[in-house]
Formats: structure tokens, C-alpha cells, sequence
């Protein structure tokens, strides 16, 4: 239990070297070596999706790595989650939706909404809630969520049409069609 | 008290409008306070050895190996922290006989639930504590557990404490008229049921959490808990550790949920602070989900019988049930855990003109878990109970769910109105509110789609509900029965020398936006921009005595004190600026940070140049001009002793026949909850609270074996609604102001939760109606379905 293992990562963009004991899940690490408080636990289990955060581009459950499973990888917590641009469109939507009320879930679900919106999810509500149905919410009854994540996606959409009209009128029609379904 | 001191409707008025949190942005960018973010110096880990028995007698503990361990500091048994506490007994005197055994932190002789503490172990992280916790050997003789609350107060049954004479803790009855006499009669219809309803939990998604801090030198104690009511607990750690209350300061930073689960008193979070105060250094104590599961008060597990009684018109003419109830072991302190039964008693049918009205209610101690108020204390239950008996009922005499209604809901303008059980109602619309919702959800158009479905066998079904809701409660609650919970809440204002405003109040946030609305209101009444506003809450050392956030009370009582300190500030401004302009006071106003004429709108002088007189050049002021530019005022309900909220509701389900299966396909609400301050916090209020309404009814269930023993305590075994099994919720208001306070605001935050179980039962049953059978029993699982539709097959 006391055998410790030295590992280097980034983690939001600063090279950090520790040694950790090989139990140590990586949510614990950020939360209480580094003082990265904003990623949460709410189960450590992997159920409630609390943890999320990104490993290398994927996003992952914090408490179901272990921190010796992150050497060398890249690691992006909600405190950083407003330095893409996705992440601040959505961190900014989340407020003015009101998609947060006590907050605890909140880190996991910008993680899991990033992820959607990254990956091309459209503005379909049934696949935004199945998206974000591994991420349990005990106070939003989950709509204002549901809410900002389809927001940030019309905007980028409409915003897709707009660009793409400007230089080029005569191809409007397509990309008009594309942005509405 | 009448009529609103301001325009609240005046255009752009803060009131009534949806503002953005201020508090949000921190929280999206991960810059929250939680308690577990909290890191001091010195600061040590507990973790706790707790009871895998519900009934077991306490042989020996070993705790030498556990000692032994690296990194352990201390390792307590239960006299060790037991002797530092004085016993607490959660009963009131106003629910008269009830009792309780007098409780401490750790079980010593006897353990009553799977999950009690019984060694607390503290170490230099909670990782250490656990592998200690392995090591603690306890010698258990298992005794026989009383489980079933049905048999738990029959003569035979065990004694779960020796020195009672049963397991009853408390039983009440309620008589109104003559409820036998009126189901006698040719053309009364009668109907009865059984409803069982499941123990569920709050599952907070910050688990709960401690912090203390003790200051041996000056003999303070510092709590930093995630938690609802800070004066509560601060009275609660005063008494049973007995420092001076003075001495006890008690935090509440960021909370991630709390619904109720975290306003009690709990043996672990005491014995946290005893440890501190031993060991003279700060203590974490961080529940972890099976803790959680398994010492997190429960609620709700009740079997009632019930009957009513109609005439040939649909009026109803009797309603009777009786109520059983198991809370666990003890009653929890020191709201204790008979409320929930009271609140049933006294509020099943309280929308309907009853006469005739029987309740019984008993409430018996088993070996689980401790039971107690969870969101909508009781209402989930009452009105499943009444508003299920009404729709059969209804069925049964082939009248419309809605036209029966009708008939029973007391007019909208026959308020005041006194119930049958001694409640007393005023300015309710659940006429207005019902009408609204039938239109909202084009209920003909449904009806008529429904028989189509059933022709394509698709089984969907409609339900609804019309219900009340306690908020704004006096001291006739609790205070009155002798607990140290506070119906009062006070607010302090002051005019910095910039020209903002700040505010503490004794409410609480918990992120329903609590900190917003009473920024919108001290904004509005005083006349500042909401962005010079700064708010805190959660902090004994620096906010106004008061009860903090439970009963659905943050807006109605604390915005009415914030309100009041703003009036009174602003009436000081004013002088102190009409007397430097030399001119009246009544000429003045003050309008988005400045001070202003009245008459024609000419700016006077800006606040923040106000404020830098009075405090560094003072010398300009005349010598009997002594502002204070602070003013605190504090308000409590006096003309009733709860502020009731109405409601109507509606479900839309699709039951799969053949998998059990049940989809939400619509939620409708329309509420009135007085005065709306900020339409979208009130709307995500109503929200939140019906999605745990509707895991209460189709999936939560802390599920005990017959020897007490916890199946599911894990967020994968214990079912939550998540996102995709969860409808788009329609909300509509009616706005009826309390004219109890100038703000004429009600609570908002437990309807959904009272009310979304009974529609979804009416729902289920009505989409099971054509299919000969019907479930009373919440959760409805698609098991308990499929048994409901297939008795001979499971
Ligand atoms: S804490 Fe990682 S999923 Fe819940
Ligand atoms: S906002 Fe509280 S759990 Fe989601």
C-alpha cells in the first residue's frame, strides 16, 4: 500500500510530476494533490458520472483510472474546460440555461456535453438525453441541461449555415438543408 | 398585513423576472466550495466500522491491530466519543405522546441498523482509516431484527428498545364529523385500497460531509458541513457537546444537494466534531455511497388503508384511511421522524370539501434504518392516497377524473377555509389551476387519442392530481414542540462606500437560487443594479439568526426579510441624502445606484458619492445626522401557521404490456406558488422536485431483505431517473400572492415532488383500466406491473 510509483503528466496544461501510491484513483489525485477541486465524486464506482474529465481527448470516469494509469497523458478538468472553445460556449450556456443548481454534477455533465458536441451530435433531444444518461443529476430534473446543450449546438449550426452562405451563396441551399436536420 | 409596499410590476422590475444566477459562472468553471474541497493543516480522515447486523448485541472490540497501522491517530470505541455527549431525545411535545429512546453518537451495548456506527477510526487519509477499519474486530450476538412495520407493534414481536413497552413510537388520531354514518346510504358508492409505499432516499449527489475545527485556546468549535440549517445545528452542537452556543460557528459553503437528508442530526457528523475536539485538530468525515445509502435518513415507507365514500353526484362524503409507518430504530432529532406520519393525516384530501374525515396514524420503530423528512415531507403519500381513491372512485361511477374534481375542490373563492382536519387555507386557485392545466395539456384531445391507442393495443393513460403544499411554515412546526429550529429568518443590509449593497440572510442556498432571488429583491426594494448586490448565507458568525432552507421557506420568509432591511435602508439613505441636498426625504427615490427626485427624475447624487461622505468625509454632514447605513430586520408568518401552495398536475404514461415497463411520455404542472420572483429558478424548482417525484414512483426503493439487511446500496442497484427516461416538463402559473407579507411570495420547492407520484399512479391505473387491474404500490417496477397483469403467471 505504501509502494509508490513516480509519474509526469499534463494536466490542464502544466507538466506535474508526483509520486503516488498504486491504489490512488486519478479523481483523488487532481482533488487532493493538486488542489483540483472542480472535478467531484459522487459514487466511486463509475455510476454517477461526477468525475468525468479528459484523458487524452476521451472522456473518462476520474475515479475508475488509477493516477498511475495517467503517466504521460494529457489530462483536462473542468478548470480548463473554458480554454476550448466548445467548453466556454457550453460552460456559458450552462449558465444561461440554468443547467446547474447545486453544481456537483456539473463538471461531469460539461464533460459529457463537450463530448457530444465534439462528436457531431445534433440538436435531437432524445439523443442529447441518451448521451448524457451515464451523468446522474439529482436536481435539475435534467431539461435545462438537455436545454443548454442543444443551444450550443444550434448556434454552431446556424453559425455553420452563416459562413458557409458568405462566400459562396449558390451552395446556401445544401448547407441550409444540412444545418436543419 | 396588506398589499405590496412596491410596483413589483412595474416594467423592468428585478421581481418576476429571470435573472442569471451570479453564483453559476463559478460553479461551471469548477470553483466551487464543497466541504470535501476543503484542506486544512494538520487535518485527519474518519471512516467508521458500522453494524453488518440490524439487531445485534455488542460483545467486545478489539481495535488493537486497527491501532497498529501506520497513519491511524486514533481509534475510538463508543464510550470514548459516547461520554463527551449528552444524550438527545427526538421527541416534541406538541405531537403528544410520542417517544424516543435518548441517543449517542455510536452504538455501545446494542446495534439497531445495518449501518450504525459503532468505532470511529481517524487517520492521515481516509484510505488509511478504511484498511483500519478492516482490522477493528467486533464479537456480534445477533439478535432477532423487526423489520415489517405491520407486525412490528403486535404483542410477540421483540422489543427493539427493553425499556418501552412496545415498538410504537408515536399514533394519532384524527375525527371530523362522522365518516361510518355517511358511507351508509343507498346512493353512497364506497371504494376501497391498500397503498404501500417504498423507503426511499435523497441520494444527494455530494454526499454528506464534515469538517471541524476546535481551537483548544479559545474553546471555539468550527463545523463546516454540507447543510441546510446552520443556527439548527449550531443550537444542536452547543447542547450535546455543551460548549457555549457562542463558541459553536457553523458553515455551510457550497452544498451539492440536500433535500432534506442533510437538516438532521447524525451520530457520525457529532462524533467528527468530538474527535476534533480531542484531538485538538481539524477532522474530515466524508459519507462515502454506501454510507450514505445506509445512514442518509430514508423516507416515505407507509401502508395505508384507505376509503372513500361518495354520493351519486361525485361529492365526496367521507374519506377514512389509517397509516402505518416504520421510521427505524429511533426518532431522528430534532425535527423527528413523526412528522411525515402527522403530515399525512393532516393533509390527504386537503384540496376537497371533506366532512367527514378518519385518520389513524401509527408510527413503529424497526431495525433499518432511521427514517425522516425527505423533500415533501408526507405529501407524496397524502395525496397518492387521496387523489388514487378519486380517480377509481370516479371510474366506478362513471364520471370524468376531471369532472369529479371539480365537484370536490374547494371554490377559489371560499378562502378562507378551515379543513377537516384543522388546517387552515387561504388564497388558493385549484379551480383556476386545474382549468389551466386541462387546457395546457389538451386533455379532450388526449381522451380521444387514448381510445384510438387502446384499439391499436397501445396502453396509455392519464393521470391527475390536484394537490397543496405546506411552505412558509410559523413556529407551529417545530418550535413549538420544543426544538431549536427557528420559523424566523432575519436579513442585514449594508450600503458600502462604494455604493453596493450587502446582504446576509439566515436562509440558505443549495442552489435553487436562493442567493439570486434575494439579490433580486433587495435590488428592486432598494433601487440598485442586481450586479452591486453581494449575498452571503450559510455562516453563523456572519448572518442573522434564523431557521435557513427547509419547508419551502427561502423565498417566503427570508425574501420578506430581505425586503423589510431594504425598505428600512433605503428610508435611511434617503434621509441622510436629503439632508445633504437639502431637500425632503419623501421628494427622493433612489433608481439603479443613484438617488433621484421623484417628480421630474433628475439624477441627485450617486450612492457611491453618498456612501464616501458618510464614511470619509463625514465632517460635511450636520452634527445630528448619524447614519448608519446598515439596517437588519427579521420576519416570521403570525396570521396562519403554514402559507399553503396549490397545485394541478398531470401525467401522460405508456404502459408496455409486455415487459412491465412504464414511459413518461408528458409532464404538465401549473402552480401557484404566490408571487413568481424569478420564473426560471421556480420553474426548475418544480422540475427537479417532479423528476424525484417520478423516481419515488416508477424506480427508487431502498430494498431491505427480512433480516434488515440493505440489497441495493449502490447508484448501480438503487435506480434514479436519468436523462433519457425523463419527459420535457410543462409548467404554467397561476399567481395568487400571499398577502401574509408585502412580497406575497410562497415556496416553491416540493410540489413536483408531492405531486408528480400521484399522477403517475393515476396513470399507470388508467392505462391498466381496460386490462382489468391496477397497482397501488410505489415504485411501480415493471416486476410489480407484469405481477398486477399476470397474477397467475409470476
Ligand atoms: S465518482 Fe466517478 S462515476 Fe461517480
Ligand atoms: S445540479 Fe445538483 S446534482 Fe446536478
Amino acid at each position: 500500500m505504501s509502494q509508490k510509483t513516480n509519474i509526469a503528466l499534463s494536466v490542464n496544461g502544466e507538466q506535474v510530476q508526483a509520486s503516488v501510491p498504486a491504489r490512488l484513483n486519478l479523481v483523488d489525485f487532481l482533488r487532493d494533490h493538486l488542489g483540483l477541486t472542480g472535478s467531484h465524486v459522487g459514487c466511486e464506482q463509475g455510476a454517477c458520472g461526477a468525475c468525468t474529465l479528459s484523458v487524452d481527448g476521451v472522456m473518462v470516469r476520474g475515479c475508475l483510472m488509477l493516477a498511475v494509469q495517467a503517466d504521460g497523458a494529457n489530462i483536462i478538468t473542468v478548470e480548463a474546460f473554458g480554454e476550448s472553445v466548445t467548453g466556454e460556449q457550453l460552460q456559458q450556456s450552462f449558465v444561461e440555461h440554468n443547467a446547474l443548481q447545486c453544481g456537483f454534477c456539473t463538471p461531469g455533465m460539461l464533460a459529457s456535453g463537450i463530448d457530444y458536441i465534439e462528436s457531431g451530435g445534433s440538436t435531437d433531444r432524445t439523443h442529447i438525453r441518451k448521451h448524457i444518461s451515464g451523468n446522474y443529476c439529482r436536481c435539475t430534473g435534467y431539461q435545462s441541461i438537455v436545454d443548454a446543450i442543444a443551444s450550443v449546438v444550434e448556434g454552431r449550426n446556424s453559425l455553420a449555415v452563416e459562413t458557409k452562405q458568405t462566400p459562396g451563396a449558390e451552395e446556401s441551399g445544401t448547407s441550409n438543408k444540412r444545418a436543419g436536420e | 398585513m396588506s398589499g405590496p409596499l412596491h410596483k413589483f410590476d412595474r416594467p423592468n422590475s428585478y421581481i418576476g423576472r429571470s435573472v442569471v444566477r451570479p453564483d453559476a459562472k463559478r460553479l461551471v468553471e469548477g470553483q466551487g466550495n464543497y466541504v470535501d474541497d476543503l484542506q486544512l493543516p494538520r487535518m485527519v480522515h474518519a471512516a467508521f466500522v458500522r453494524s453488518p447486523y440490524a439487531h445485534a448485541k455488542i460483545i467486545s472490540i478489539d481495535t488493537s491491530n486497527a491501532k497498529s497501522v501506520t497513519g491511524v491517530v486514533a481509534v475510538f470505541v463508543g464510550n470514548d466519543i459516547n461520554s463527551q455527549v449528552k444524550p438527545w431525545t427526538a421527541t416534541l411535545t406538541h405531537l403528544k405522546g410520542m417517544r424516543s429512546p435518548p441517543q449517542l453518537p455510536l452504538a455501545d451495548a446494542v446495534a439497531r441498523w445495518q449501518g450504525e456506527p459503532i468505532v470511529m477510526v481517524v487517520a492521515q487519509s481516509r484510505a488509511i482509516a478504511e484498511d483500519a477499519c478492516e482490522l477493528v474486530e467486533i464479537e456480534f450476538e445477533p439478535l432477532e431484527p423487526v423489520c415489517n412495520t405491520e407486525i412490528a407493534a403486535q404483542r410477540g414481536t421483540p422489543l427493539i428498545h427493553p425499556e418501552l413497552d412496545s415498538n410504537v413510537a408515536w399514533e394519532r388520531e384524527v375525527v371530523a364529523g362522522d365518516a361510518d354514518t355517511a358511507m351508509q346510504g343507498s346512493d353512497i358508492t364506497t371504494l376501497e385500497r391498500t397503498f404501500h409505499f417504498g423507503r426511499h432516499t435523497g441520494v444527494t449527489l455530494e454526499s454528506r460531509s464534515v469538517v471541524t475545527e476546535f481551537n483548544k485556546s479559545d474553546d471555539t468549535l468550527v463545523f463546516h458541513y454540507s447543510g441546510q440549517a446552520p443556527h439548527m445545528m449550531q443550537a444542536v452542537l452547543s447542547k450535546h457537546l455543551q460548549l457555549p452556543e457562542e463558541n459553536v460557528r457553523v458553515v455551510a459553503r457550497d452544498v451539492g444537494g440536500s433535500f432534506g437528508i442533510k437538516i438532521h442530526t447524525y451520530g457520525d457528523e457529532i462524533a467528527t466534531a468530538v474527535a476534533a475536539r480531542l484531538l485538538c485538530r481539524p477532522v474530515k468525515f466524508i459519507a462515502d455511497r454506501l454510507e450514505s445509502f445506509s445512514s442518509d435518513i430514508h423516507a416515505r415507507e407507509h401502508r395505508v388503508h384507505g376509503k372513500i365514500a361518495v354520493n351519486k353526484n361525485g361529492e365526496i362524503v367521507a374519506l377514512t384511511f389509517d397509516d402505518v409507518t416504520g421510521i427505524g430504530p429511533y426518532s431522528m432529532y430534532p425535527r423527528t421522524s413523526a412528522i411525515e406520519c402527522n403530515q399525512i393525516l393532516n393533509l390527504t384530501g386537503a384540496p376537497y370539501k371533506i366532512e367527514n374525515y378518519y385518520a389513524k396514524g401509527t408510527v413503529v420503530f424497526q431495525n433499518k434504518n432511521m427514517m425522516c423528512q425527505y423533500r415533501a415531507v408526507g405529501h407524496p403519500v397524502a395525496m397518492a392516497v387521496c387523489d388514487s381513491l378519486i380517480e377509481d372512485v370516479a371510474h366506478e361511477i362513471n364520471m370524468d377524473v376531471v369532472d369529479i374534481r371539480r365537484r370536490n375542490l374547494i371554490a377559489d373563492d371560499a378562502y378562507p377555509v378551515t379543513s377537516a382536519t384543522g388546517m387552515k387555507f387561504n388564497e388558493l386557485s385549484h379551480h383556476q389551476s386545474l382549468d389551466s392545466l386541462i387546457a395546457m395539456m389538451n386533455y379532450d384531445q388526449l381522451r380521444n387519442d387514448q381510445k384510438s391507442d387502446r384499439a391499436a393495443g397501445i396502453y396509455r393513460g392519464i393521470g391527475l392530481v390536484s394537490m397543496v403544499e405546506v411552505t412558509n411554515p410559523s413556529p407551529m412546526f417545530y418550535g413549538v414542540g420544543g426544538a431549536p429550529i427557528a420559523a424566523q429568518d432575519g436579513a442585514s443590509i449594508r450600503l458600502d462606500a462604494a455604493g453596493a449593497l450587502h446582504v446576509s440572510c439566515s436562509v440558505t442556498e443549495q442552489g435553487q437560487g436562493t442567493n439570486t432571488i434575494l439579490a433580486q429583491i433587495a435590488a428592486e426594494v432598494f433601487g440598485v443594479d442586481i450586479d452591486r448586490v453581494k449575498v452571503t448565507t450559510g455562516d453563523t458568525a456572519n448572518v442573522p439568526y434564523g431557521g435557513g432552507t427547509w419547508a419551502s421557506r427561502g423565498a417566503g420568509i427570508g425574501g420578506e426579510s430581505v425586503l423589510l432591511a431594504a425598505k428600512a435602508l433605503k428610508d435611511q439613505v434617503l434621509d441622510v441624502a436629503a439632508s445633504i441636498l437639502q431637500t425632503s426625504a419623501d421628494s427622493l427615490d433612489i433608481d439603479a445606484g443613484t438617488v433621484i427626485n421623484i417628480a421630474d427624475g433628475a439624477e441627485r447624487m450617486d450612492l457611491g458619492e453618498l456612501g464616501k461622505i458618510v464614511y470619509y468625509r463625514a465632517n460635511e454632514l450636520p452634527p445630528d445626522i448619524k447614519p448608519e447605513l446598515i439596517a437588519t430586520r427579521h420576519y416570521r408568518v403570525t396570521d396562519y401557521p403554514f402559507v399553503f401552495t396549490n397545485s394541478a398536475m398531470a401525467a401522460h404514461v405508456e404502459v408496455d404490456v409486455e415487459t412491465g415497463f412504464v414511459k413518461v411520455l408528458d409532464f404538465w404542472v401549473v402552480e401557484d406558488c404566490g408571487r413568481v420572483i424569478n420564473p426560471k429558478l421556480v420553474d426548475e424548482q418544480i422540475r427537479g422536485g417532479v423528476v424525484q417525484g417520478i423516481g419515488g414512483a416508477l424506480y427508487e426503493e431502498c430494498l431491505y431483505d427480512d433480516d434488515g439487511q440493505l440489497l441495493n446500496a449502490t447508484m448501480a442497484d438503487y435506480l434514479v431517473p436519468m436523462a433519457a427516461e425523463m419527459p420535457d416538463i410543462h409548467i404554467l402559473h397561476v399567481e395568487t400572492p400571499t398577502t401574509t407579507s408585502n412580497l406575497g411570495a410562497k415556496g416553491a420547492g416540493e410540489a413536483g415532488t408531492g405531486g408528480a407520484p400521484a399522477a403517475i399512479l393515476n396513470a399507470v391505473n388508467d392505462a391498466l383500466r381496460p386490462l382489468d387491474t391496477a397497482i397501488h404500490q410505489m415504485p411501480m417496477t415493471p416486476e410489480r406491473i407484469l405481477k398486477a397483469l399476470y397474477p397467475d403467471k409470476l
